[in-house]
């Protein structure tokens, strides 16, 4: 043992004569491997999307051969483009409209359970975070179901279509804004809101002025976050959809998916993707803009909320 | 600013004043915080418990003799077995093949995403250097792309006239074109691990990041080699992590459909939740979805119950 211990601090094995094995055992090496797998898995990661995005720009009809470029998929062609087939341009208004309005319910609700959670103590706190734990971790498809079932039997005076996808969709959002405001309350500390208040600021201001601004970067995050994953959504909205022209942009491609997609499709597939880049740039952007100054607020902190 | 402290306060009054505001805000009033959780809590009494209470009662339900829709029994003294009994009996009959495959493709898919999930996380987070920010932005960017966008690239790639084809044809490995979408357990494999690595692969980068090298350095003192370092030192220290991110990308494996639904479409790759799906969409057949969402949370206890754990955890961690 010792002596394998000296030959591999020496870094020349003797029974290391091939030179492949000593660059193998070599500790001073480049990662190359590994480097490989990365920059090839990035590229197993995106090169398929780019190729389906570059696909709603062709000319020809095929969604899976690229034949020149036009814009006739996104709105040249008056009938079968993304804003001139009316069901995809009526969707495309349906996936703003949940997603706008799911944000503006969930961020909300979420942010106060947070804010509540954190500083209530009782025993029943514990059992209302196991609830909302529960509706984060449980499969979209349960949730989905057990909320068309719901409606469909026992809640019959909400009417599947836009009512029951709203409250469907804020139901599997509101967890998030939870749990990002949570991790921020917890990594702010009390210590802020105490020297407001030996400042001289009673309880209510000391939340008003010193609280909500520390907040107010993991509001946005999340805010953006429920926005992106809204709009993206399929599962609950499918269910809860009730007829074909409260559909979302996202059923709209599923279901022309499995059919016959044209390069409309993979449009529709890139204006989502744009929009939710938008929303997160936005987000990002608030985000950057209110922690300025503080140590945090570098795209990795961003990423970790 | 209270224009009554000046300098000359002593210290033990304005602790004594300090004491005063902290006792002003335990005695906000009881209710004050426990109202901030009330319309959450309400929210999802309502629409989270009731729902799946909803599910319970029509698996146990009965079932309309005409029209054979669900008629759901709220009261559990009325409950009948007889639904759940005999959508039981064909879990383990017709539909049996469907869960072990089921079973076999999560588990293949997560290992794969483990795997190569963890190579990734594991050189983001050690030699990722200047370029970490970028590739953090790469790793990130599936999570704002719609996963139907992910899988319609796919279905473009591997269509018969597809590039995958083409290329494959061209370095003639194949003669002829493959029929990927044409119910390939591969394929819906290849979906699932598209699909879902992201999840994987951030929070095990989390962890790595968060490994202080002094330990990795000791190990390499005390005489492990790169490899021993790491199946010695790092591999058991991220055991939590690979656990939690082989969660986190299995539960909702188990609950897709729309991954069999695009690339495959064939029964051949039926899963758990094109059971679910189907029952749905064929009318008439709303206890039969109930009862098989109900056996999925079943299956699922244990693994969301870990989650819940883990996700907990982690907020009180950072």
């Amino acid at each position: 043992m010792s002596e394998a211990t000296a030959t591999r601090r020496t870094g020349s094995p003797p029974n290391g004569g091939n030179a492949l094995v000593r660059w193998w055992r070599n500790p001073w090496r480049k990662p190359t491997v590994l480097a490989t797998l990365t920059w090839g898995y990035l590229a197993w990661s995106l090169i398929p999307l780019s190729i389906a995005i570059a696909i709603s720009f062709t000319a020809g009809r095929s969604n899976s051969v690229l034949h020149g470029f036009s814009l006739q998929w996104w709105w040249r062609d008056p009938e079968e483009s993304l804003f001139h087939d009316p069901e995809l341009h009526a969707a495309i208004f349906q996936s703003l409209r949940l997603s706008i309005t799911t944000m503006l319910i969930a961020v909300p609700i979420g942010v106060a359970f947070a804010l509540g959670i954190d500083r209530w103590h009782g025993r029943p706190a514990t059992g209302f975070n196991f609830l909302m734990l529960l509706s984060f971790v449980l499969p979209e498809i349960v949730l989905g179901l057990s909320l068309f079932l719901v409606f469909r039997f026992m809640l019959t005076f909400v009417h599947l279509g836009t009512e029951a996808q709203i409250l469907g969709l804020v139901t599997y959002q509101i967890s998030y804004p939870v749990i990002i405001v949570r991790a921020r309350l917890l990594s702010i500390g009390k210590d802020y809101e105490e020297a407001g208040m030996d400042l001289g600021a009673s309880p209510r201001q000391a939340i008003r002025r010193v609280l909500l601004p520390l907040l107010y970067p993991a509001i946005f995050a999340s805010g953006a976050l429920v926005f992106a994953d809204t709009i993206d959504d399929f599962v609950t909205v499918r269910y809860l959809s009730g007829v074909a022209t409260t559909e979302p942009l996202s059923v709209k491609i599923y279901n022309i998916a499995r059919a016959e997609p044209t390069p409309a499709v993979n449009a529709a597939a890139t204006f989502l993707l744009v929009t939710t880049t938008v929303a997160i740039v936005i987000g990002y952007v608030a985000y950057r803009y209110i922690t300025r100054g503080q140590r945090t607020g570098k795209i990795t902190d961003f990423a970790q909320v | 600013m209270s224009a009554g402290s000046p300098a000359s306060t002593s210290r033990r009054s304005r602790r004594a004043e300090r004491a005063a505001a902290r006792n002003e805000q335990i005695h906000f009033s009881r209710w004050f915080w426990p109202s901030f959780t009330l319309p959450g809590t309400l929210w999802l009494l309502v629409l989270f418990i009731l729902p799946l209470y909803t599910v319970v009662s029509i698996a146990f339900g009965t079932v309309d003799p005409i029209f054979r829709g669900p008629l759901p029994v709220y009261q559990p003294w009325f409950w009948s077995g007889e639904q759940f009994g005999s959508v039981l009996h064909k879990v383990f009959g017709i539909y049996s093949p469907v869960y072990i495959h089921t079973f076999a493709y999560v588990v293949i898919a997560s290992m794969i995403c483990l795997v190569l999930g963890y190579a990734v996380a594991y050189y983001v987070a050690r030699y990722g250097g200047r370029r970490r920010g970028l590739l953090l932005v790469l790793l990130i960017s599936p999570f704002w792309i719609s996963y139907l966008m992910r899988m319609l690239a796919w279905i473009n790639l591997l269509d018969n006239n597809g590039y995958i084809n083409k290329v494959l044809m061209w370095l003639h490995v194949i003669s002829r074109p493959v029929g990927w979408l044409e119910g390939r357990p591969m394929t819906v494999v290849l979906g699932l691990v598209y699909g879902y690595i992201p999840y994987m692969i951030l929070p095990l980068y989390g962890f790595l990041d968060r490994i202080d090298s002094a330990l990795l350095e000791a190990g390499r003192d005390l005489g492990g080699g790169p490899a021993s370092t790491f199946f010695r030192v790092t591999l058991p220290l991220s055991k939590p992590a690979i656990l939690a991110g082989m969660v986190i990308v299995a539960l909702p494996m188990f609950g897709d459909y729309y991954t069999q639904a695009l690339l495959s479409g064939s029964p051949k790759t039926t899963m758990i939740g094109n059971l679910i799906d189907d029952a749905w969409s064929t009318t008439g057949q709303g206890p039969e979805a109930a009862v098989f969402v109900l056996i999925l949370m079943v299956i699922l206890i244990v693994p969301m119950l870990y989650y819940m754990r883990s996700t907990a955890r982690s907020v009180l961690e950072r």
